[in-house]
């Protein structure tokens, strides 16, 4: 059963899985420097399990946002997993319980792997190693990152400038796919920026949504 | 207590998100209208998460040496495509290097 191009794919969904570990350090000691207990930080790795929208969450808690705004972020950068779902769905044929366990596995990488392959058996065997490396450590990482966050202060150790970097670096590859990206993302930048003196934490990066309207293609696109 | 409300509706958010991808029909929401917009909706996010983590301390624009170098060094590695655990190490080591002195 196992091909040398199988165990190619293996080898590259794990490396994928160790890399995006590094976030869970960094997502961990985000999530109990913003209040958030050792617990809650682990619990919303393993089920939530989703980055940006995990970061997002802690982010705007750390900001002094309420309940709703943190919330709201964090679904509207999560809402990407629907699509992801949806371009899986018909890859994956998964029914049952494993259809439930693939849909906590969708989340970028096991995604963007699973869609680098032709051969839909390929497809397969890189979500599902993707995926389950993902998990491992990222919530290995997580834990270690909430205890050592809760025994000493992050910002001694820089977490103030950590946390916008992370962010930064979620949304490089973004801006190499195109100018309007990179329109879009000036624009919601300066729409947050504008809007921090005037409304409750939070607010801000809600209202960057509106830096959509920027994307000119869009009204090209037909539907 | 409100943070349990957080993490439990977070939690149940993101999951039933992902969950319905798989329930409902392909052409619900596959129009390539709708696909750009949620391709474009992180890059708009992200952006403002950027600004306010670097710029904001609650309500107030405030400008810190120490994190404003970490971010500008972690910014140069992300620009040389430096894997995220570099990203990371060199932001935190400087700001919290120059705190020290």
């Amino acid at each position: 059963m196992t091909s040398p191009q199988r165990s190619a794919v293996i080898r590259d969904s794990l490396g994928v899985g160790i890399a995006v570990g590094a976030y869970g350090f960094a997502f961990g000691a985000a999530s109990v420097a913003a209040g958030l207990s050792v617990l809650q930080s682990c619990l919303l790795s393993l089920f939530a399990f989703t980055g940006g929208t995990q970061f997002a969450v802690v982010g705007v808690i750390a900001g002094g946002g309420g309940v709703g705004a943190a919330l709201a972020s964090g679904l509207l950068l999560g809402s990407r997993n629907t699509l992801y779902a949806m371009r899986l769905a018909p890859l994956l044929q998964v029914r049952g319980p494993r259809r439930l366990l693939a849909a906590l596995g969708t989340i970028d990488e096991s995604t963007a792997m699973a869609v680098g392959h032709a051969d839909p058996r390929d497809a397969r065997t890189a979500f599902w190693w993707t995926a389950g490396g993902v998990f491992v450590f990222w919530n290995l990482s997580t834990l270690i990152g909430a205890l050592l966050g809760s025994l000493v202060d992050p910002t001694d150790f820089g977490l103030d400038a950590v946390v916008p970097a992370a962010f930064l670096a979620l949304l490089a590859p973004r801006l190499r796919s195109g100018a309007v990206e990179k329109r879009v993302a000036f624009g919601g930048a300066a729409i947050a920026a504008v809007l921090v003196p005037f409304t409750p934490p939070g607010v801000p990066v809600l209202a960057a949504t509106a830096a959509l309207l920027l994307a000119t293609d869009l009204r090209r696109v037909r539907r | 207590m409100t943070i349990w409300i957080l993490v439990g509706a977070t939690i149940a958010g993101c999951y039933l998100q992902k969950l319905a991808g798989y329930l409902v029909p392909a052409h619900v929401l596959d129009g390539p209208r709708v696909r750009r917009l949620v391709e474009l909706l992180p890059v708009a996010l992200l952006a403002a998460l950027v600004v306010v983590q670097l710029l904001a301390n609650g309500r107030h624009l405030v400008l810190d040496g120490p994190r404003l170098t970490g971010f500008a060094v972690g910014a140069l590695a992300v620009w040389r495509r430096a894997p995220f655990i570099v990203v990371v190490v060199a932001a935190g080591l400087t700001a919290g290097l120059l705190r020290l002195v």
